[in-house]
């Protein structure tokens, strides 16, 4: 086996959960951040709910020029890097700039803001010919996505590999992915990975609104992301982000780093079918899910939690449903499996790494986290969701998936680096 | 005045406006009782049909409108039904 | 894990040519295509030349169910990967789905739906956004799109590095064959020349606002005032070298040698910029010497600080003049993420036919002790060649390609 790449810094930044602690806390007692938006007037809209973060950029640490500068979504990244590498215990000083290297995922990048800028310079979308007169000079930051990896690099004094990674909603754990590849190929010994998305705007609520992918259950905001429920209608949209500290496990163990897990596997394929329809038979999931296991060398028997995509689409739960049991057999009844978009809302390509957030602080306490608002049983899902409340689990490996417009299907596999070959 | 009527020479205009045509199906063939999947269109491109024939004729269609009528004949008539005048069915 | 990655199909759109042969032909004699931006009225802004694709209908080319759902830089990106997939001469079908994959750089995703549908929201309402806007718009949308269209099911991915972008993407592509994938679709296509793309690009100012187009973008010249933004970009069809003499592939256009990435310092930080650093580690990875690079297709960035920047990174690792250097995209202006696929391609022509096209219009600074092609094509005999892009806020990418024996 090559060079292995390990998590040691976590920051995270969620609905209802600013900081790792605070987010373990929302998970671990399986309270729900959603609610009515506020963000702006959403009464002319089908979805009128979103998981929104209560997020000062002042008082998480940004100055006023940064704030100026970047997109919520980029804020988001900035602070939770700094989390993370105050987490690993590394500090600037520790880190080669030549041998750190930065990926971040992001769906949509800097949507909010150009949906503000976009509104002024068009004059309230009078103006075709929109007026340059009114463009801030931050708005080629908003137009390139790739200012976040940038904002996030200069934050940490990283000079190595730098990129967005844009794979729709599974950006999060393809962002990683891509890390884990330049540790083991030997550019890079550190990364800093993760990914942000801070879509909750006018324009998105209304595209989703326009596919009916958001849920209309607008008169219970805090019940209405309902992953594997048999009333769900749609998911609640979410913004966020999680970025992580990876290491080459040798140096990890060097420096006596607290190692949360190794990466074990991590395989992502393509369904080539439809830009948002899946098929049901969870086909190429199952596939992601399989070479992901082969990666790692782990047995599907070995696997003690899965963090489930879980949506809260009917589509997505019977697709997802589908894959586990395609790729893990008869051992998908007996493992939990959950979504914790029930109580964060689903913060599109953000999402995959908040998940794995929370899949290393699974391991870490030994608890599954939830899935709320799980109340009625979809029959066609018929597998261990744990609904409504945390449960105390040995978990030791876990399993994390996700599943994108584009036709994106990505799997991940979190280990103990001690564990034994299987 | 007459009421405003919903005809199938609408629902392929406003087809063919929101998601284009395939290239395999003569849509001024007779088409009416031909399944929606048939005539190329799937799920997101009668999703974005529903919405243009919403705001077109000042309408609310119901979500499951093109599985409860999955026929060009079937679906213009659960539009003229929504429309002003019409008798309900 | 060292696979060797080879280059066998081309597809490629630029302002100066549609097509490899139609590319070539202009790129070849210096043929610009710079000029006056026609898809919208650009008399208010203080920039108005641009290299625009001419002439292009999807309706020609694609599916009518493809066209509502696409923006420009979509349909152009798989109209170029039909042609790749001709010119490799691979169907669908040739190949395990799960052995082929799609990866593609994105700078802007597709602005101009986004454009429209943003209009469509603040002038008429939520209810009057597309449905198509919730993928058409986003940086995954060309990799979703071409691995639907071409039945691929293997790994795929996107970047987003700004211009640097283009050679993440056929650097990460190359990483997908080395763990297994026997086929990738890679490179990009940008195509923002709309009135809000525009603004945004001119809110970076570093875009020319010269309205001659032949003075508009002078890299490396002391006239040096900007770029010119272009639209466009090129797919190809990387394959695993052994893989594609297997199924007997007849065009190998050359080898992705080797890759080096790199992030510039934080501003003001008084240290080196890291476009050097970029260029050394493409050199080792390709385990080739400055000496073994016949030319360079330098990022030529047109505003003089950047300039400079690039110009000692190459007197750092070639020497003064050690290297003939070109820009052919001063005939395309610059492409975002499509532009560094681009020069991969005209690359590899150049290497096939011993002929190092030109940089047009730019009479060299004599601050820069580069050797520069410049007005006329120069006749060499090149194995490899450097290609080195650069991203806004500090992306610096290069990669050597390796010409292949005839």
């Amino acid at each position: 086996m090559g060079r292995r790449v390990v998590v040691t810094g976590i920051g995270v930044l969620a609905p209802g959960g600013i900081g790792a602690e605070n987010f373990w806390s929302l998970l671990s007692e399986g309270r729900t951040a959603t609610r009515g938006i506020t963000f702006f007037d959403p009464s002319s809209f089908r979805s009128q709910i979103a998981a929104e973060a209560d997020f000062d950029a002042e008082r998480s640490g940004l100055s006023p020029q940064e704030i100026r500068r970047m997109d919520r979504a980029a804020q988001f990244g900035v602070v939770t890097a700094r989390e993370a590498l105050a987490d690993s215990g590394l500090d600037q000083a520790g880190l080669d700039p030549y041998r750190t290297g930065v990926t971040i995922g992001s769906a949509v990048g800097a949507t909010r803001g150009l949906d503000e800028e976009y509104r002024v310079v068009s004059d309230g979308g009078r103006l075709d010919l929109v007026d340059h007169r009114y463009t801030p000079q931050h708005l080629y930051n908003h137009f390139v996505p790739s200012s976040f990896s940038a904002e996030v690099a200069w934050a940490v004094g990283a000079e190595g590999p730098n990129t967005v990674v844009s794979t729709g909603c599974t950006s999060g754990i393809d962002s990683v992915g891509h890390a884990v590849e330049l540790i083991r190929e030997g550019s890079v010994d550190v990364m800093i990975a993760g990914a942000t998305d801070a879509p909750i705007s006018p324009i998105t609520m209304a595209c989703f609104d326009a596919i009916k992918a958001t849920t209309p259950r607008n008169d219970e905001p805090e019940h209405a992301s309902r992953p594997f429920d048999g009333t769900r209608n749609g998911f609640v949209l979410g913004e966020g982000s999680a970025v992580f500290v990876l290491e080459e496990l040798t140096a990890a163990r060097a420096r006596g780093a607290h190692i949360y897990a190794e990466i074990a596997g991590y395989a992502s394929r393509c369904n080539a079918f439809h830009m948002t329809g899946l098929r049901p038979d969870g086909r190429e999931m199952g596939e992601a899910i399989r070479v992901a296991l082969d990666e790692a060398r782990i047995n599907p028997e070995a696997i003690d939690y899965i963090n489930a995509h879980g949506s809260g689409t009917k589509q997505n739960d019977r697709h997802e449903t589908a894959a586990f049991k395609l790729s893990l057999g008869e051992h998908a009844y007996r493992t939990p499996i959950s979504s914790i978009k029930s109580m964060v809302g689903h913060s599109l390509g953000a999402i995959g790494s908040i998940e794995i957030a929370a899949s290393l602080l699974a391991m870490e306490n030994h608890v599954v986290p939830p899935t709320a608002n799980l109340h009625t049983p979809d029959p066609e899902c018929d597998l261990d969701y744990v609904p409504l409340v945390a449960r105390e689990h040995t978990t030791d490996t876990v399993l994390t998936v996700g599943s994108g417009f584009g036709g994106f299907q990505s799997a991940m596999v979190l280990a103990r680096p001690e564990r034994s070959a299987a | 005045m007459s009421q405003p009527e919903f005809t199938v020479e609408d629902l392929k205009r406003i087809l063919v406006e929101g998601a284009g045509a395939d290239e395999g199906v003569d849509l001024d063939s007779d088409i009416l009782d031909t399944g929606f999947e048939s005539l190329g269109y799937e799920s997101l491109a009668l999703l974005e049909t529903a919405g243009r024939i919403e705001r077109e004729f000042g309408i609310t269609l119901d979500d499951e409108v093109f599985i409860d009528n999955p026929t060009p004949r079937e679906l213009v008539a659960a539009v003229n039904a929504k429309l002003p005048g019409s008798v309900a069915a | 894990m060292t696979a060797r990655v080879v280059i066998t199909g081309i597809g490629i759109a630029t302002p100066n040519g549609f097509g490899v042969e139609d590319y070539w032909a202009a790129t070849r004699v210096g043929k610009s295509a710079i000029g006056r931006i026609t898809r919208f009225d650009p008399t208010q802004y203080p920039a108005r030349l641009a290299g625009e694709i001419r002439g292009f209908d999807a309706r020609d080319h694609l599916p009518g169910r493809l066209i509502p759902q696409t923006d420009r830089m979509t349909q152009l990106a798989l109209v170029a990967t039909d042609s790749a997939f001709e010119d490799a001469g691979v169907k669908p079908g040739d190949i395990p789905e799960y052995e082929m994959g799609v990866v593609t750089a994105s700078t802007a995703g597709g602005f101009e739906f986004g454009q429209n549908e943003l209009q469509a929201l603040w002038s008429r309402g939520s209810q009057h956004v597309s449905a198509y806007q919730s993928f058409a718009w986003f940086y995954a949308v060309n990799s979703g799109q071409i691995s639907i269209r071409n039945g691929m099911r293997g790994h795929s991915a996107v970047v987003v590095s700004d211009q640097a972008g283009g050679l993440d993407a056929i650097a990460q592509a190359r990483r997908q064959i080395r763990k297994g994938s026997k086929l990738i679709c890679s490179g990009g296509v940008d195509a923002s020349i709309c009135p809000w793309g525009w603004v945004a690009q001119l809110a970076n100012g570093r875009v020319s606002t010269s309205e001659n187009t032949e003075r508009a973008y002078l890299p490396f010249d002391a006239d040096a005032s900007g770029y010119v933004p272009g639209e466009g970009g090129a797919l190809l069809i990387l394959e695993d070298a052994e893989a594609a003499r297997q199924r007997g592939a007849e065009n190998v256009y050359g080898e992705i040698a080797g890759y080096g990435s790199t992030f510039d310092p934080r501003p003001g930080s008084g240290r080196e910029p890291g476009l050097r650093r970029a260029i050394e580690l493409a050199l080792a990875d390709a385990d080739a010497e400055p000496s073994d690079i016949g030319v360079v297709f330098a990022d030529a960035a047109g505003t003089p600080e950047l300039d400079r920047v690039e110009a000692e990174a190459l007197i750092e690792v070639f020497g003064a003049a050690g290297v003939p250097v070109t820009a052919p995209k001063t005939m395309t202006g610059r492409l975002y993420s499509g532009a560094a696929p681009v020069d991969v391609v005209t690359a590899v022509l150049a290497m096939r036919e011993g002929l190092i096209p030109p940089t047009v219009n730019v009479s060299l600074s004599p601050e820069y002790d580069i050797d520069l092609v410049t007005a006329q094509p120069r006749t060499a005999h090149v194995r490899n060649a450097l290609v080195v892009a650069r991203g806004y806020g500090g992306f610096n990418s290069a990669m050597v390609v390796r010409g292949t024996d005839r």
